[in-house]
């Protein structure tokens, strides 16, 4: 194994990039949503999770999902996947109310 | 009969919300974000207020410090000594954070970036630009300082040491960029004015003309 | 509190990949640099990263590596540097050094 392949797809110090993208974007509302899920499961009254968790569960979502999806979904992704891990939530009761809101989504069109 | 619930601040954003696609990260957000609120793991209110107050933060705190840096001798000392301690006499909530100040000087220019991730000091600065999280940004800052500087039309003389902070653990760093030239005369509010997000980042320099 | 090391002191960062989450950055393992100061005893982000406390909390220190030992070919000023926040049990004596 070379020395490269020792390196996370997050651990992108020092690699090769082109030109910094210096446009601004709005966080939209359903990204400071998720912002503040995680504001109040880190937070002293509550401490759910905690700011090392998230970034290993987004450092474990592999690196395609890592390269493809946006700040805030890999942030809800990890959230997800840890408060399953930690017995929070269930995945079968998020996939049900995921069905339930696309269903009823998909009714007001 | 939709089950979904409808909270404080919804009206104004529902609307923009189901015009565009909702995605699955979306659905997966709405679905985590309600049913904690079933579980009463937090309430619709204590959602509102995290976002009220995240949108309460913004570099004009930051400039704040640095006015009152700039003006006043004795705080600086105490600033450079303590960084949260010395935000909160401003009325400014740090939180846990740790706050390191860095001061530039004619010979010294920091700039501050998280390789690993996205760290920033984010209760005085609020929620960090898209290129400060972008792969460009967090590989090449760390590699070739002064040639990003310069795609930010920043400048520096080999005079001037390039200190690049990487935000790996728990400290966050804000710096102190030098007062401009020719601002004796100006007042702490408007110096405050002149102090953007990018020059308390590191990629930019105050200028006169904000 | 106790810490191994103190301002001023040469660091060698260790050569470890380890597969779980860790904060010490790819690009300077294996880099020597100098204590820029003790930042104080924190649990380990390792552990924390899984769940569990961390405990018992440990030395952090931020280090300074000049960019010219980072990479061969830095095309900055000579004393050009990078500080970064290193956990005590990172970091050794270099090779020729003995603490």
């Amino acid at each position: 194994m070379t020395d490269s392949d020792k390196r996370a797809h997050h651990d992108m110090g020092g690699l090769p990039a082109g030109p910094v993208d210096r446009s601004e974007h709005e966080t939209v509302f359903w990204e400071k949503r998720i912002d503040a899920i995680m504001t109040l499961l880190t937070g002293k009254e509550r401490r759910l999770l905690c700011v090392d968790e998230l970034r290993r569960g987004i450092e474990s979502l592999g690196p395609e999902a890592y390269d493809k999806l946006s700040y805030y979904e890999r942030w809800i992704a990890s959230i997800a996947g840890t408060l399953v891990e930690k017995s929070v939530l269930t995945q079968e009761e998020i996939d049900a109310r995921i069905e339930e809101l696309r269903a009823s989504r998909d009714s007001q069109t | 009969m939709s089950e979904h619930t409808h909270e404080p601040g919804d009206q104004r954003h529902t609307a923009v919300e189901q015009v565009e696609p909702h995605g699955y990260y979306q659905y997966l957000a709405d679905a985590v974000r309600q049913l904690l609120i079933e579980k009463n793991v937090f309430s619709a209110d204590d959602m509102r207020r995290a976002i009220e107050a995240m949108d309460a933060r913004t570099p004009a705190q930051g400039a704040r410090v640095i006015a009152r840096t700039w003006v006043d001798p004795a705080y600086k000392v105490r600033l450079l000594a303590d960084g949260s301690a010395a935000v909160e006499e401003l009325g400014i909530d740090m939180g846990t954070t740790k706050l390191v100040v860095v001061e530039n000087t004619p010979t010294v220019h920091n700039i501050i970036v998280c390789t690993l991730c996205s760290c920033y000091p984010r209760m005085l600065l609020g929620v960090p630009p898209s290129w400060y999280k972008s792969r460009e940004y967090r590989s090449r800052v760390v590699r070739e300082p002064r040639a990003v500087l310069a795609e930010f039309g920043t400048k520096l003389s080999d005079d001037v040491d390039v200190r690049v902070h990487d935000s790996t653990a728990d400290m966050r760093y804000l710096v102190l960029p030098m007062r401009p030239t020719g601002t004796g005369e100006i007042g702490e509010e408007e110096l405050a004015a002149l102090v953007t997000r990018d020059t308390m980042v590191g990629v930019a320099q105050v200028r006169m003309t904000a | 509190m106790t810490a191994r090391f103190t301002p001023g002191d040469p660091v060698t960062v260790e050569s470890r990949y380890p597969t779980g989450h860790c904060r010490t950055p790819y690009y300077i393992r294996g880099m020597t640099g100098v204590i820029e100061r003790i930042c104080g005893q924190f649990p380990n982000p390792e552990d924390l990263a899984y769940g569990r406390d961390g405990l018992p909390r440990r030395a952090l220190y931020r280090v300074r590596f000049r960019q010219t030992e980072i990479w061969p070919d830095y095309a900055g000023a000579r004393d050009d540097s990078v500080d970064i926040e290193i956990f005590e049990h990172w970091l050794r004596p270099p090779a020729n050094e003995d603490k």
